[in-house]
């Protein structure tokens, strides 16, 4: 189905049944994080009630001080006058102090909502599966949890209350101008015709216009974090010239359907004040008509104007809260998107238990192909016995990876199953999976923090002890006990004070103290110089008794500490055997292993 | 740096908005002109209230609504130039801010991208721009459009009374100290929110960039816990804010409020001494209510206002940091290149290092003979990376010098010296871009031949077979490629820059047996005629170069053929030839 999750995104003329959809989608969104704060604005709505109410009070006391006080005065009864006064006190009082409460009160709520809607949108896209980060770009991901998220603030800051704020006191002046003198009420409601046509015109254009302002700003994203990231090769390659007129190119893209959708709104705001001030005029003349027979006394006539003219006051805010309505309604269609998007491994509904582990993995009648469908793995068996070493080797692109990824389940396999224990991992809740699997590939990231955290990632909680013992294993405490701060060295963005080789060395320890029962390394030790590579695999040794590990590896000296080696080709075991056998035989593998005995020499 | 005043803060921007700034001071104008239509409505109010009261007839009520028409249209025409006038330049002002940003980040150098998370510089390039142009064109020229419409209407209060003038005039001043401590307290604030939010980006960034690690050592819920509190950390902060904001409104509602009941008092008892007439009363209150919104406004222009300032201080952050690698005044040229590159005694320190470390390069002599490849071999961690980045600038030697063809490379403009030398960085980095393009990134002019050519020699001819072959989108917004692909793909690059200095930081080591075994063949040819710097860790890497460097403790403490040094160097056999243990362990 079109518009489903993040598909079609970039959209921007839909058809009338693919706009339904998403305003229902965003409606849906709104509201499901308006529910857990319902109560809240309850209340936060009441004082808001009140606050407009008493404000609403004043001018009708103005009209009262002016035609009941002032003959009184005239006379020399002040009591009436000061009554009245004493009133508009009270009111102006109690006005500020509700919108003191609502205001602090208001922002508590705003900000609980934005909270509950980023952390959302951040544990689901953590929950969304490799195939959906595969194909929806880091910047757009980066895009929809800053610039989107910050667009759906600006709503709330501007504020429901001043939306609901003016419309209470729309509604509380015409209410008071009924009551005052109805005749003045129907000018204005015949200025509401205007208004709705003015409004109308204005949400139609903006919706399409903002649509295209979220579509230019993720672009716009997209290539600035791209460039940052890859900082170095773009200076070593001279793309930074190059790079500047592309961006610029965005920038102006992102500017020219901005400065549209600020010049739509540059026409309704004064649109509204037009509407407003004809409606004045309109008021001024009936009752000034109405003076002149007689039939209007002038308190009247200036409340009635006051009030004509108060009507349209908080319209300039409602609008501009209306504006950033239209603005982040095609925000939430992009997050709701997002939000719609299912994990394409899904976590089981009824996990079965999974504690204890020996590791046995099984392949069954395996077939798998990614998204584009070709086929990657056609008809796989494999069996791996609890607590064996296996060396996986292959040319690039036989499957490997593939393999060790459905393994660690980030894709589950078109047909058949794959099982550890007997159990089939789509029935293994999360958890449990990722304390028995543990993958350390190539690219080894580091989060900003200290060295020991990026360590303890591997098993939070961890003591400080265990951290330097997991470091020792694998030969980088001394390096560590080198930095500035040892292993509370803050080691920044992307592991930049660390060398590629200690990034690894990070990384491996990170994987050795989460102590799974099934390992599987995909050409972790690639970056590593020999010695460090010695260390690691001392460290294996003693560290994978016991345990399943499956070690995908170029370069063939891992196979020394290997039970088994698997040699696989075009999604193909095609030998499989000890490893002394393996040599002496006369396939494959002894043909690698022949030419990379000779590459050391 | 010294925290710079609220004004001269603000004032800085004004430079880069110069364009825009006729029309900024036009549309204050017209903003003022909207007001003060809106401020003479109340006077024909008093006209006509006076007016009708001696007996009014039509003849004298239609003119007066007429005017009131008029001005009504007036106000709204003015307020729809304001717009017109300032909002285009402003979003071009935005613009310029934000290609002047980039462009300046990208000339910063690699020890400043080290330090900066990006997630800061992202909201830098974002949010805070916006802001400004926000401020630029509604803050500013609302801010002193109110101002004077607020003075002008102060002093036409005194015209109906001056006691009643007197009464507003007092009254302001409460909202003025409190204004004052007001931008005490909230800049503060404004800046650990903005910065909060920067930082919340760089989580955001790291969350997605490190999803893998995340998913396969299972910490999304980690992750997100940590996320959490410091979402809840900005929370905290915003509150406060708003807070604050809901502080100064009291007095911004209460004051002249309570101005108004005192008129009130005053001005019936003026009418009633006949001091005053009922049209001047009548017109006093309108104009009062024509008042209340440029006062309550004033509440969120300030609150905008400094959240202009901090966003414009985060924004000269980034542009006042200095460019530590720029280009000479009077660069020098290389008409001929033959491709000589000598380091002369180099010795280079992070600038995080701690003082008392000892640097880490001290003292590095080697020289690159033209058309001379030389494998550079150490231990993890020695320094082997930086060496290269030293040779291209990434990073700015710290001592000694490197010279290319015999000119210290600090004379030469970067676009020339990284004209002449190409890098395969350890971590294959590719753009969102064709292969086509990826590939010729150092070189875009090259033909079709010499790019089959690169893509053979790097073994790379898996690229016909994608889904569009050479025009097949790669990179974070294409097709994922495995790590041998990227980095063949990376080594293409280097080598169809055609430099006359390759350096090839580790640029085998994805690669199986039997692909680095066709790489090296392939790659020899270039090497014949191209001087090359590559870092090795295998013996078979090392075979591709004429000669062998050994770093140890910051300094070249060896250089010969690899069989010689095998022979002779302890820490070279440590380093890179465990032959005999190896051969041992898989027997
Ligand atoms: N995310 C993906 N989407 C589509 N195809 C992929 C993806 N990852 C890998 N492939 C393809 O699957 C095949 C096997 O890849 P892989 O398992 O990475 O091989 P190996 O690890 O043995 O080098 C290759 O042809 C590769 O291009
Ligand atoms: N950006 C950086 N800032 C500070 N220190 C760094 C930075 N990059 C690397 N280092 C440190 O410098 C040393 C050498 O790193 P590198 O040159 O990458 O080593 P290698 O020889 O493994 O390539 C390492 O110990 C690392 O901690
Ligand atoms: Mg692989
Ligand atoms: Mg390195």
């Amino acid at each position: 189905m079109s518009m489903q999750g993040v598909q079609d995104e970039e959209k921007i003329d839909l058809t009338k049944v693919e706009a339904k959809r998403l305003r229902a989608r965003s409606m849906r969104l709104l509201l499901s994080l308006v529910r857990p704060v319902r109560r809240r604005l309850i209340l936060s709505f009441s004082t808001v009630i009140l606050s407009q109410a008493f404000r609403v009070v004043g001018p009708a006391l103005i009209a009262y001080g002016i035609d009941q006080a002032l003959p009184l005065a005239v006379k020399g009864d002040y009591i009436a006058l000061w009554y009245t006064v004493g009133a508009y006190l009270l009111a102006a009082t109690a006005t500020a102090g509700l919108t003191y409460f609502f205001i602090s009160y208001a922002a508590k709520i705003n900000q609980d909502v934005i909270l509950d809607l980023r952390q959302r949108v951040f544990v689901h896209t953590q929950k969304l599966s490799l195939e959906f980060h595969e194909k929806y770009t880091s910047g757009r991901v980066i895009a929809r949890q800053t610039s989107d998220l910050d667009s759906i603030k600006e709503l709330l800051d501007t504020g429901g209350n001043e939306m609901i704020a003016g419309l209470l006191y729309m509604i509380f002046t015409g209410v008071a101008l009924v009551l005052l003198d109805a005749s003045s009420f129907a000018v204005m409601l015949v200025s509401l015709v205007p208004l709705y046509f003015l409004t109308r015109w204005f949400q139609k254009q903006t919706r399409i216009n903002y649509r295209k302002t979220r579509v230019a700003s993720a672009r716009l994203i997209v290539h600035f974090v791209e460039t940052m990231t890859g900082i170095r090769a773009v200076k070593a390659f001279r793309k930074d010239t190059r790079n500047n007129a592309e961006y610029a190119g965005l920038v102006e893209d992102y500017r020219a359907v901005n400065a549209k959708v600020i010049q739509l709104f540059g026409i309704y705001d004064p649109g509204l004040i037009l509407i407003g001030n004809l409606t004045v005029a309109g008021v001024l003349m009936i009752d000034g008509l109405r003076v002149i027979d007689g039939a209007l006394g002038f308190g009247v006539l200036t409340a009635a104007i006051l009030y004509a003219k108060r009507f349209f006051d908080p319209m300039e805010g409602m609008a501009m809260f209306y504006n950033a309505f239209q603005s982040s309604a095609s925000a939430l269609e992009k997050i709701s998107g997002v939000l719609e998007e299912e994990p394409s491994v899904p976590e089981p509904v009824n996990p079965v238990p999974f504690k204890e582990h020996s590791g046995h993995i099984e392949f069954d009648d395996v077939e798998f192909h990614y998204s584009n469908g070709k086929t990657i793995l056609p008809n796989f068996n494999l069996d791996i016995p609890g607590g064996q070493t296996v060396a996986l080797v292959g040319t690039t692109g036989a499957g490997k990876s593939t393999l060790a990824k459905l393994i660690s389940r980030f894709y589950d396999p078109t047909v058949g199953s794959v099982r550890i224990d007997g159990v089939d991992l789509r029935e293994v809740a999360n958890e449990d999976l990722r304390r028995a699997v543990v993958m350390v590939t190539q690219e080894a990231y580091l989060f900003s923090g200290t060295v020991a955290d990026n360590i303890a990632l591997g098993r939070p909680g961890a003591s400080q002890s265990e951290i330097e013992d997991a470091a020792r294993a694998v030969g980088v405490h001394e390096f560590i006990e080198s930095l500035p701060d040892g292993y509370n060295t803050d080691v920044n963005k992307r592991g930049g004070r660390v060398s590629a080789g200690q990034r690894q060395l990070i990384s491996f320890a990170r994987a050795f103290i989460a102590d799974p029962a099934v390992l599987i390394l995909d050409e972790a030790t690639a970056s590593l110089d020999i010695p460090s590579e010695r260390a690691v695999q001392n460290a294996l040794r003693t560290l994978l008794a016991g345990r399943t590990a499956i070690i995908i590896a170029h370069r063939l000296s891992t196979v020394s500490i290997a039970d088994r080696v698997l040699v696989m080709e075009h999604g193909q075991i095609i030998e499989d055997d000890t490893p002394a056998a393996l040599i002496a035989g006369t396939g494959k593998f002894a043909k690698m292993h022949k030419a990379w005995r000779e590459s050391l020499a | 740096m010294k925290p710079m005043g609220t004004v001269a803060t603000l004032l800085r921007i004004f430079p880069y908005a110069k364009k825009a700034l006729p029309r900024v001071i036009l549309g204050t104008i017209a903003a003022l002109g909207a007001h003060l239509f809106a401020l003479t409505i109340p006077q024909f109010l008093r006209n006509l209230v006076n007016g009708l009261q001696d007996h009014g007839t039509v003849e004298k009520l239609v003119p007066a609504v007429l005017a009131v028409l008029a001005l009504g249209i007036c106000e709204a025409g003015f307020v729809l130039l304001r717009r017109w006038l300032v909002l285009t330049p402003g979003t071009h002002v935005e613009a310029g801010l934000r290609r002047t940003l980039y462009a300046k980040l990208q000339e910063l150098p690699v020890s400043f991208h080290d330090k900066w998370p990006s997630g800061q510089l992202l909201s830098r390039a974002t949010g805070d721009l916006s802001l400004i142009r926000r401020w630029l064109s509604f803050g500013l020229v609302l801010f002193v459009a109110n101002a004077i419409t607020i003075a002008v209407g102060l002093a036409i209060l005194f015209t109906y009374n001056w006691l009643l003038g007197l009464i507003f005039f007092v009254s302001s001043i409460p909202i003025w100290v409190r204004g004052f401590k007001f931008e005490k307290n909230y800049h503060s604030i404004a800046r650990l929110s903005q910065d909060q939010a920067g930082d919340l980006a760089t989580s955001v960034e790291e969350s997605v960039h490190g999803i893998r690690v995340l998913k396969a050592l299972g910490r999304g819920d980690f992750a997100s816990a940590k996320f959490a509190r410091d979402a809840a950390e900005l929370r905290g902060t915003e509150v406060k804010k708003a807070n604050l904001i809901a502080d100064i409104w009291i007095y911004l509602i209460l004051v002249p409020e309570f101005a108004v009941g005192a008129s009130m008092l005053v001005g019936v008892w003026l009418v009633s001494q006949g001091q005053m007439t009922v049209g001047a009363l009548v017109a006093f209150f309108a104009t009062t209510t024509v008042l209340r919104w440029p006062t309550e406004s004033v509440g969120f222009l300030l609150s905008m206002t400094l959240d202009a300032k901090t966003a414009i201080t985060r924004f000269f952050e980034v542009l006042d940091a200095p460019i530590e690698i720029d280009d000479p005044e009077n660069p020098k040229t290389i008409s001929e290149p033959k491709g000589r590159l000598e380091f002369k005694n180099v010795s280079f320190k992070y600038p995080d290092a701690p003082a008392e470390a000892a640097p880490l390069l001290d003292g590095v002599n080697l020289t690159l003979e033209p058309g001379e490849s030389v494998a550079l071999i150490g231990i993890t961690g020695s320094g082997k990376t930086t060496l290269t980045a030293l040779s291209t600038r990434l990073y700015e030697v710290t001592g000694g010098a490197i010279e290319l063809d015999g000119i210290d490379i600090r004379d030469l403009s970067r676009e020339e010296l990284r004209r002449h030398m190409a890098m395969a960085f350890e971590d294959a980095t590719l753009f969102s871009a064709s292969v086509r393009d990826n590939v010729l990134l150092g070189r875009p002019e090259a033909t079709e031949a010499e790019l089959a050519q690169a893509l053979e020699i790097a073994q790379a001819q898996f690229v016909y077979d994608l889904p569009e072959g050479l025009d097949t989108k790669i990179g974070e917004e294409g097709l994922s490629l495995s790590g041998g692909q990227r980095q063949r793909l990376a080594l293409a690059r280097a080598v169809a820059a055609k430099p006359s200095v390759l350096i090839l930081d580790d640029p085998l080591s994805a690669l199986d047996v039997d692909t680095e075994a066709m790489v090296e063949d392939a790659l020899r040819t270039v090497l014949t005629a191209t001087t090359a710097l590559i870092v090795a860790h295998r013996p078979s890497t090392v075979q591709l170069a004429d000669r062998v460097a050994l770093l140890e403790n910051g300094r070249i403490t060896a250089v010969g053929k690899h069989s010689d040094l095998l022979a002779t160097n302890a820490h070279y056999r440590h380093v890179i030839a465990s032959l005999d243990e190896e051969k041992e362990a898989i027997r």
